[in-house]
């Protein structure tokens, strides 16, 4: 059995009296495709910030490439090959596109060694991969909402991460733009890095994922074939509400 | 491209001393140094102030408590070693890093308006505590003979101008060096959205950290000279709130984007200063410079070199260089 | 015996002072607990509504209480102006926002000051009323008859505003608009008059505690500056969005405050009030009671 790329151990995340997460453990294997789906509120991203260091957990521990990280900022999780995009676009909007493709490549990927012509290539095959080439140059705050998606993957992409979070990347966008990141994404994943997907797009969901975790008030219902776990009775009751 | 861009900064630092040591040479009447003195102080604060407060968004109120601490660490080292200014400045710039690094590790884990404040809160506290210090004087303050000159200035003032003409060189360079470097580039990130810096591998707090040193030791320097150049320091002059108010309103007025800026900015104010307090009062002085800081805040939030259309500054794509 | 009696003073006269502290702060709690303006200038706007209170006893002998009633609605008014140029300027506009907002009402603060300054000079004001400069009886202390004046008016105050959010409609939606912004607008409210509303009362508040300010002490121009210590440090230590902490806030604040004082002296006194709210904002920054 190999190891695992990232395991989560009994995390669990009080806020106050409030528990978004309950002692969530599941291992995410190196090259996985793997979906995480639950309804609104359900402790998605908080999962995903305990995983990448925005939140400190309350209890639990996440071990990356068996390395215990749950004490590590987030900036040094970063740098060790976990990225993640923001369900809300967070971009940095005093910068163009190519700049905040430039944080990512300067302080996320350090030793990556790549020239400054090879970086260049490097941002501009992220962004005409995720359509956004055109606008290398506009500042950030001029891109429309589903532009800002885009770039948001691509910024995490441009980290050239081991294990990519994408957090409802896909949210309001049109069929054959979903198509588009969906391709993309399978792309990456044949590249060999290890994707995390949060989405409310089932048929996206259905198609891209190896595995799929869900999750209903802090607890997993269901993990495993992405056709078992949505024929599942109480996946199906957490979306529907029992 | 960037090494010609270098050279030139470089060689105007040179001119721009030459030309400062040349007016010290040349000029008799010692009035303009006083005023220009004030002004080539200001130009310092401004400068180190833009560093925290500019590039990475953490607007401190606390310049008067730097600069005090700058003003006090400078009468101590001639009072109890009988230090020649240079020492007095230097001990001044690492006691100023110093308050910088643990302000900050204090203060900049919270965000926005309470780091703000709390700066104001080290600012009194540090009043306070050197109000209650009888070794410098206390609340009534102390008096300071100059030593004697040193060759090649005649006057003590006319020395103190050209040390302070070199601390401009070195702030200014200092902030254009952060910003043209991978710290600008981390800072703007972190001022534009902190989190999401942090999550693109920027080490946020080590980054914050760096610019308070930076920005403390530079403002704490700028003092130094001060105990001298008045020859008298309390408390209350030392750590006067219109330091404070003045960094800010010269940075924010000349532009936080560029190293530029608050030079445009200190050098506007300052001379309007001048003007006024001679020919209306200081009050006025208080008053135009308030004012002037609303209606920019409001107006022109880029500042001068906004209005003036300065080119925006790039981020170069190589790792080196910058305007 | 003898420092007990003296503490026991010094206790009793922080808790008249502490609860003068909450009326003063409570407008706070209001722009900028539950609003999120950065409002440095309030302690400013306190120290001008004082001076118009003295310009109203001084010139045509009105009661500073009376005055203070008086100015309030005046202060309602200026407090919706205010909000409006606050909005349109910075919450409209987004990027970069925070530094310009605090920047701004740096610079009012300052302006304020210095306005007084200019027109009514640097020398202390102070006002006259039959309660002031008598003294209070009680036991074995002798309780000056403003501070309980200025005690039973801020008790007051305090109850009324903090009855009018938790019980009133109107209280009711801003404490809300706080909350969720959103949630408010699918129910057919304007978060904007919303706000502006609660900003307008903020500030009024300030017209009755500016005439506190000037009752307990007489007033001069930079007093603004040690009260931007004791307003936020009630403030932040009651948690943002608490009304109810911030009289208990303002309690311990005026207490450890008159403690401080009667220990070490007057030269301490401004160190305090920032001491504390340093320490809160580095141990618990949301505060005893917060949201």
């Amino acid at each position: 059995m190999s190891a695992a790329l990232l395991r989560i151990e009994g995390m669990t995340k009080r806020f106050g009296g409030f528990t978004a997460l309950d002692t969530v453990s599941v291992d995410i294997m190196p090259g996985e495709r793997f979906g995480l789906i639950g309804p609104n509120g359900s402790g998605k991203t908080t999962l995903i910030h305990c995983i990448s260091g925005a939140l400190r957990p309350s209890a639990g521990t996440v071990r990356f490439e068996g390395e215990d990280v749950t004490g590590l900022p987030a900036h040094k999780r970063t740098r060790k090959g976990i990225a993640r995009s923001f369900q809300i676009p967070r971009p940095f909007k005093s910068m163009t596109v190519r700049e905040n493709l430039a944080v990512a490549l300067d302080f996320a990927s350090l030793d990556h060694g790549l020239s400054a012509g090879e970086q260049t290539e490097h941002v501009m095959a992220i962004l005409t991969r995720m359509g956004l080439a055109a606008k290398v140059d506009a500042l950030a705050s001029s891109l429309s909402q589903v532009e800002l998606r885009r770039m948001e993957l691509a910024r995490a992409m441009a980290a050239r991460p081991k294990l990519l979070i994408s957090d409802e990347a896909m949210a309001g966008l049109s069929s054959s733009e979903v198509d588009e990141v969906l391709d993309l994404l399978l792309k990456l994943s044949a590249d060999g890095i290890t994707i995390i997907m949060i989405e409310h797009i089932m048929h996206a969901v259905m198609r891209f994922s190896s595995r799929v975790m869900c999750l209903d008030a802090g607890k997993i219902v269901a993990i495993g074939e992405p056709k078992a776990v949505m024929e599942n009775k109480r996946v199906q009751e957490a979306y529907l509400g029992a | 491209m960037h090494t010609s861009k270098g050279l030139a900064f470089w060689l105007s630092c040179a001119a721009f001393l030459l030309a400062m040591l040349g007016l010290t040479l040349v000029t008799g009447n010692e009035y303009p140094f006083f005023a220009g003195y004030v002004i080539l102080q200001f130009i310092v604060l401004a400068t180190a102030w833009n560093i925290l407060g500019g590039y990475a968004g953490y607007v401190n109120f606390g310049t008067s408590a730097f600069f005090g601490i700058g003003v006090y660490i400078a009468i101590m080292l001639f009072k109890a070693l009988g230090a020649p200014i240079v020492v007095q400045i230097a001990g001044a710039a690492l006691a100023g890093a110093v308050l910088g690094f643990a302000v900050g590790l204090l203060t900049l884990r919270m965000q926005g308006i309470f780091f703000s404040i709390a700066t104001i809160a080290v600012t009194i506290i540090i009043e306070t505590c050197i109000t209650n210090w009888k070794f410098v004087g206390g609340a009534a303050g102390i008096q300071l003979q100059r030593p004697p000159v040193t060759a090649p200035f005649d006057s003590y003032v006319k020395m103190l101008f050209f040390v302070q003409a070199a601390l401009v060189v070195i702030a200014v360079a200092v902030a254009r060096y952060v910003q043209g470097s991978w710290i600008g580039r981390g800072l703007q990130a972190l001022r534009d959205d902190e989190l999401a810096a942090e999550c693109t591998g920027v080490p946020t707090l080590r980054l914050k950290l760096l610019a308070c040193c930076l920005s403390g030791a530079l403002m704490s320097a700028a003092g130094a000279p001060s105990a001298m150049y008045l020859q008298f320091a309390n408390p209350e002059s030392a750590f006067n709130l219109n330091y404070s108010v003045s960094a800010l309103a010269m940075a924010l007025i000349g532009g936080t984007a560029h190293w530029v800026g608050p030079i445009l900015g200190a050098i506007l104010l300052g001379v309007t200063q001048q003007v006024l307090t001679v020919t209306i009062s200081s009050e006025v002085n208080v008053l135009i410079l308030g004012l002037m800081l609303v209606l920019f805040v409001v107006g022109a939030p880029a500042g001068l070199i906004g209005l003036l259309r300065f080119p925006r500054r790039r981020l170069p794509a190589d790792k080196g260089g910058g305007p | 015996m003898f420092s007990l009696d003296l503490l026991l003073d010094a206790v009793v006269l922080g808790l008249l002072l502490g609860c003068f502290y909450a009326a003063v702060s409570i407008g706070l709690s209001v722009t900028f607990g539950l609003l999120d303006v950065p409002h440095v200038a309030h302690p400013a706007f306190l120290v001008a509504a004082s001076y118009g209170v003295y310009l109203l006893n001084d010139l045509w002998g009105v009661d500073p209480l009376l005055a203070g009633l008086v100015l309030t609605p005046l202060y309602f008014v200026i407090g919706l102006f205010a909000y409006w140029v606050y909005f349109e300027t910075f919450e409209r506009r987004g990027q970069d926002q925070g530094v310009r907002g605090i920047a701004f009402f740096f610079g009012i603060a300052f302006i304020i000051e210095v306005l007084i300054i200019l027109t009514m000079g640097v020398d202390q004001r102070s006002v006259q009323a039959p309660y002031i400069g008598k003294s209070l009886r009680l036991w074995d202390m002798r309780i000056p008859m403003r501070l309980v004046v200025a005690f039973g008016v801020a008790m007051l105050l305090t109850l009324l505003l903090t009855q009018y959010l938790s019980r009133t409609f109107t209280g009711w939606a801003i404490r809300a608009v706080a909350q969720d912004e959103g949630a408010l607008r699918l129910m057919g409210a304007n978060p904007y008059k919303i706000k502006q509303w609660a900003f307008g009362i903020g500030t009024a508040v300030l017209g009755m505690a500016g005439a506190l300010l000037i009752i307990v002490a007489p007033v001069e121009p930079t007093l603004d500056r040690a009260y931007i210590g004791r307003t936020f440090c009630v403030v932040v230590m009651a948690g943002l969005g608490s009304m109810s902490g911030t009289l208990a806030a303002a309690v311990i604040l005026g207490v450890s405050e008159s403690i401080v004082l009667t220990l070490f002296g007057a030269s301490w006194a401004p160190a305090i009030s920032f001491a504390m709210l340093l320490a809160v904002l580095a141990v618990r920054p949301q505060g005893l009671f917060g949201r």
